[in-house]
């Protein structure tokens, strides 16, 4: 019987020709990530576990990338940094990216692909839910806890239950005013925040054949908002044109076969959707900007790893082009080479610098998950009372931004830059 | 283990480990001693409208060694910080109608409490500050009060790892590693 891609990956990395979903096997680890917020338990239980003159399992398949609390004056945020430093040095890791550097980077989830780490055909397991946004370059990507991530640390492997798949087919190219955001905002809404919860969710069709590699990003992004044990995304030449770039070291491509069995079936006709929000408090609470329209605003922010890539910022840009914002609107690009792209990068002959200033947004921050998740108090963005918040972000639980007394609405850069410039939730269509 | 028996904190459905342990929180090591500690007085601190508040004011354990749960409980972050900070507080079992996978793999890879699934919902049937004995040998939980009893279903494996004290002192028992 045929097997989907998330299956073959783990037949391959565990030594098998075929694999059932519902096996529990040992799976080869091809990168482990980390971060400064897990970074130093999983560092205290390898130690602790394995005693303290260890060694790693591969010095070149452990990337390190402090990304959430960066630039607080948190001296525990900062002494968290320097346990990285050490475990660094000390270890001899590869790939380590230290914000007092040039060599910073930001965002885990971004920067992961634009150092080349993100390959066709492999497993990589990160400390972070949102590691499943790899998925979108044809990997078997998941978050881990702590105590696994050390345990892989050892022994380069973990015990992983096979996924069955559900499948997503995306039918029709993206309307103008409609992002990838959308989809899954709309996804997550049919199914609920468990509709997925031990799956695989795997994306295909027209749609997904006509996205961008940061299109599917997105997608893939939130699938754990709905429970997902990964999201996947078969590679084609838009991915390999993205790694090859980035990447010399070969990988292998993996296809679910035809005759594949699925757990279930959602077809999306993309064409149909409206621009949306996700409505506090749960990325689940679909609704389409229509039903929202006279909802006021405090804030607009634009960032995370779901919504400040590049192309996120152009298409804020697109709308906010010669207008004015009449809320705060926080801009905090994922990475530093977006950036930098938000300079070079244009707009109507104008660089996107140019446009977010003269719209009246605030100034840009430096890259990091920043006020995504709430974070220590001097976070650039964090919801500090009863703020209304539109954002690209991924979830809207209470307090996700900080104080439990804000809301959070999610929504596509497009809605939240047209929401920014109304004061209330609107329709990136009357901008476009 | 296999009787766990105290007062309860029922909550509801998608409890996300943004309120279990928020994360302005997640400066704290939970290797480090003092600080996992510190993650205990935290625990659930993130609800909204807490009442009682599960760790009382000042406090570094709660009353409640057992939370009652609906669907999808420890949804959201992967933070091991979560079930850390539950353990830490003295949470001994978590009893939900489901859990979210990442939540459920955490609390047994660390041992800190059981995840027990309830398969019906059971926070109908029980109020915050009522007691309750989990039986984890027999599946069930009894209403100290009515003498109610409900099955639960068996954690399997999962139960032993637990018992031991997480993933790798189970590994350490079983031979699997060497001490």
């Amino acid at each position: 019987m045929g097997q989907t891609i998330t299956e073959k990956i783990f037949a391959s990395h565990s030594g098998r020709d075929t694999i059932t979903p519902g096996a529990n096997v040992w799976v080869d680890v091809d990168v482990l990530m980390t971060h400064d917020v897990c970074g130093p338990g999983t560092i205290g239980v390898f130690e602790r576990e394995f005693g303290t003159d260890a060694r790693v399992f591969d010095t070149d398949k452990v990337v390190i990338i402090p990304d959430h609390y960066i630039f607080t004056q948190d001296k525990m945020c900062r002494r968290n940094v320097d346990i990285l430093r050490e475990f660094v040095k000390k270890q001899n890791i590869t790939y380590f990216y230290d914000p007092a550097t040039d060599d910073y980077k930001g965002v885990c989830h971004i920067a992961l692909p634009e150092e080349g780490h993100t390959r066709p055909g492999e497993v990589l397991l990160g400390t972070d839910s949102h590691t499943c946004t790899a998925g979108a370059f044809g990997e078997f990507a998941t978050g881990i806890g702590n105590t696994d991530a050390g345990f892989v640390l050892g022994t380069g492997k973990l015990l992983l239950k096979v996924p069955p798949t559900m499948r997503f087919v995306l039918d029709g190219e993206l309307p103008p005013y409609l992002m990838a955001k959308d989809v899954i905002l709309r996804i997550i809404g049919e199914i609920g925040v468990a509709g997925a919860t031990y799956r695989a969710m795997e994306f295909c069709g027209s749609g997904v054949d006509a996205m961008t590699i940061e299109d599917r990003m997105t997608i893939c992004n939130m699938a754990i908002e709905a429970g997902g044990k990964n999201g996947i995304i078969a590679p084609d030449d838009v991915t390999r044109a993205y790694v090859t770039a980035r990447t010399d070291k070969p990988f292998t491509e993996f296809f679910s076969d035809p005759d594949a069995h699925y757990y279930s079936e959602h077809v999306i006709k993309v064409a149909e959707l409206s621009p949306s929000v996700a409505r506090p408090h749960s990325p689940d609470n679909y609704a389409p900007v229509e039903d929202c329209a006279d909802t006021r605003i405090d804030r607009a922010y634009v960032g995370s790893c779901t919504g400040g890539k590049l192309s996120d910022f152009i298409a804020a840009a697109q709308i906010l082009n010669g207008r004015q914002v009449v809320v705060d609107t926080y801009l905090v690009p994922a990475t530093a080479e977006v950036k930098d792209a938000l300079e070079t990068t244009m707009v109507d002959g104008k660089p996107l610098t140019q446009i977010f200033a003269e719209a009246g947004c605030l100034p840009i921050a430096p890259p990091s998950c920043a006020a995504c998740l709430g974070g220590p108090m001097d976070t650039f963005g964090r919801a500090m009372g009863e703020e209304v918040i539109i954002s690209t972000t991924n979830r809207n639980f209470p307090g996700r931004m900080g104080s439990r007394s804000a809301s959070v609405f999610l929504a596509s850069p497009y809605t939240v830059a047209a929401s920014a410039l109304r004061g209330t939730i609107a329709d990136p269509r009357e901008f476009l | 283990m296999n009787v766990i028996e105290g007062k309860v904190y029922v909550l509801g459905d998608n409890i996300d480990t943004d309120q279990i342990i928020p994360a302005q929180y997640l400066n704290l090591v939970p290797t480090i001693p003092e600080e996992y500690r510190e993650l205990g007085r935290y625990a659930l601190i993130g609800l909204p409208n807490a009442d009682p508040p599960f760790v009382a004011e000042g406090a570094y354990q709660t009353e409640f060694p057992i939370i009652i749960g609906g669907e999808n409980f420890g949804c959201g972050s992967s933070r091991e910080h979560a079930p850390v900070a539950l353990g830490a507080a003295g949470v001994k079992a978590v009893v939900a109608k489901s859990f979210a996978r990442i939540f459920f793999r955490n609390s047994i890879a660390t041992g800190e409490l059981y995840p027990v699934e309830s398969g019906a919902p059971l926070r109908t049937l029980f109020k915050t500050g009522e007691t309750a004995r989990l039986d984890l040998d027999a599946n069930t939980i009894e209403h100290a009060g009515t003498g109610a009893s409900h099955d639960l279903i068996a954690l399997g494996d999962a139960r032993h790892v637990i018992d031991a004290g997480g993933i790798f002192a189970y590994a350490r028992k079983k031979g699997m590693i060497k001490s």
